[in-house]
């Protein structure tokens, strides 16, 4: 999945990794938005095998965004917003 | 007299105004950074559109509102970032989380707004990367100026499969389909009570009308078949009204069939529920007012009935005012009183207008996943009907047998669609299979989290 930056692209930058990878991101992102702005592709694997998962209901309800962030642990990355330096692996 | 508001949407935000209004500052908690609630959710900072741009027609309410709630934060206990996970009725206790931290905050009466989240029904192919609920894709746009993804479908049914078509067209993004699974005849027929919302409606009819004149494919009364891809969605078929099977390439597509209740806290403090047959959902008993048979405790905006943004401001002063009314405080209600009965009346053509598919959820093939968080099959749930344990007579069984609904959404996303695959495989109706019970916390808490 790849988000489309529309609108407001004109913001600071920020760096995150993810899985150890430079990934830039602009500030006002949420994770969500930068890992899937930024190429991820995907947030997490489903415990059952059926694949990728991306989040789905992106208002903090459907628990289906969940990332790893160094220091916060795992959160949705809907309702987290992505500060420069931030370390992120997939949940 | 200690209150407590949950939820600082259009309704939380009227309830608020309210009560500091008569001199009593609540405590106000919400989940989100900031107030609002969905509807009009302002972008974090470092986005700089301007309120025109972000809610269109809605602009005026949305300024309006956020004026609101600006000058109530300081007066009030403000608590944004922070999850209200339970709620004790006997003790009058809500149990929080914020930053890590569990807290509890008391309370002699407290107004539930908890707003409301897309109601879905499973698609084959839906938990794949590029899908996302209506709502989803609207906040995408909305709250971070992103589309959710290059060539994007829509498919559900209802005001905001529209609205949120054209808002994309309108940023940019190519539309490749817009598919309403309600038939033309079905919404034609709502059209005369739709007229006690003029503007709304008049609005309504604005998207329409625009995403034809810009050439958008439009269909109405589809079924969906699948949402292919391997890794991310590539592209979305339908079949039409006359059984000829088509298909579109997009990288993404944004789902949702109207709204439900986000009533979990209602269910937790012991409010009953009642079937409500217009809005075909569970919905918690309240009076006009917002009173619950629970003492203390008041309801308004979309987390107890979806009325919609106009209805919720109304209703959360409404409750308000009903809670200082117990109080023994004199107010007036009679304007707020009439305003409620006269926007209802245009809610119900609505649920005509836009009925919950329930052929769709029933009719879904044994192999389609219809719970995310526990990647269970629509067969599975079946067979929860038939043994080999005790076999399900209603939903709550069901979920003990197969784990519908006990995931990290709590069936939140499944539930809706569950209780229809359920009672079409009873042979009875919705409202006789029943509703998934709430239980606390009402969305996860990290173990570590501490007192």
């Amino acid at each position: 999945m790849k988000l489309v930056r529309l609108r407001d692209t004109d913001r600071a930058t920020l760096h995150l990794t993810l899985e150890g990878s430079g990934l830039a991101a602009l500030e006002g992102d949420t994770v969500l938005t930068a890992l899937l702005a930024g190429g991820a592709g995907h947030l997490r694997d489903s415990e059952f095998g059926d694949g990728h998962r991306a989040g789905f209901c992106l208002m903090g309800a459907c628990q289906d965004c969940w990332v790893v962030v160094e220091g916060l642990g795992r959160v949705r990355a809907c309702a987290t917003l992505a500060k420069d330096g931030m370390k992120v692996r997939r949940g | 007299m200690k209150v407590a508001v949950v939820g600082a949407g259009p309704a939380g935000v009227r309830a608020v105004e309210a009560l500091l209004a008569h001199d009593i500052r609540p405590v106000w908690i919400d989940e989100a950074m900031d107030g609002g609630g969905r509807i009009y959710q302002r972008p974090p900072a470092g986005l700089r559109r301007d309120a025109k741009t972000l809610y269109g027609f809605e602009a005026p309410r949305a300024t309006a509102l956020h004026a609101a709630l600006d000058a109530a934060k300081p007066r009030a206990d403000w608590r944004p970032e922070t999850l209200v996970w339970n709620i004790r009725p006997g003790q009058r206790q809500l149990s929080t989380l914020s930053a890590g931290r569990q807290g509890v905050v008391e309370y002699d009466a407290a107004i539930l707004c908890t707003g409301a989240m897309d109601r879905v029904v499973p698609v084959k192919g839906w938990t794949l990367p590029g899908v996302t609920t209506m709502g989803g894709a609207q906040i995408a746009l909305k709250s971070q100026g992103c589309g959710i993804g290059q060539r994007v479908a829509f498919l559900g049914s209802g005001p905001l499969l529209w609205l949120v078509a054209y808002q994309y067209a309108k940023a940019g993004a190519e539309v490749v389909a817009v598919l309403d699974t309600t038939r033309f005849a079905t919404k034609l027929a709502a059209a005369p009570g739709m007229l006690r919302g003029p503007a709304t409606f008049a609005k309504g009819l604005y998207y329409i009308g625009w995403l034809r004149a810009h050439g958008i494919r439009i269909a109405e009364g589809v079924t969906p078949l699948a949402i292919e891809g391997a890794g991310s969605v590539s592209g979305l078929s339908w079949r039409d009204a006359k059984g000829g099977v088509h298909r579109v390439e997009c990288d993404a597509v944004g789902l949702g069939w109207g709204l439900k209740p986000e009533a979990q806290l209602a269910d937790l403090a012991g409010i009953p529920f009642v079937f409500d047959a217009a809005q075909h959902n569970w919905v918690p008993r309240r009076d006009a007012a917002g009173r619950t048979p629970v003492t203390g405790i008041y309801l308004a905006g979309d987390g107890s009935g979806i009325g919609g943004a106009e209805v919720a401001e109304v209703a959360g002063a409404r409750a308000a005012l009903a809670l200082l009314q117990d109080a023994g405080r004199r107010v007036e209600t009679a304007a707020l009183d009439r305003k409620l009965a006269s926007l209802g009346r245009f809610r119900v053509a609505l649920e005509k207008a836009f009925p919950f598919p329930s052929h769709l959820a029933a009719g879904l093939p044994d192999d389609a996943l219809f719970c995310r968080c526990e990647g269970l099959t629509v067969g599975e749930l079946r067979a929860t009907t038939t043994g080999p344990a005790i076999p399900a007579p209603e939903l709550n069984r069901a979920k003990a047998i197969s784990r519908a609904g006990m995931g990290r959404c709590q069936g939140r996303v499944c539930g809706a669609a569950a209780a229809e695959i359920l009672a079409a495989q009873l042979g009875c109706s919705v409202a006789e299979v029943g509703r998934l019970r709430g239980q606390a916390p009402v969305k996860p808490i990290p173990l570590t989290a501490t007192p």
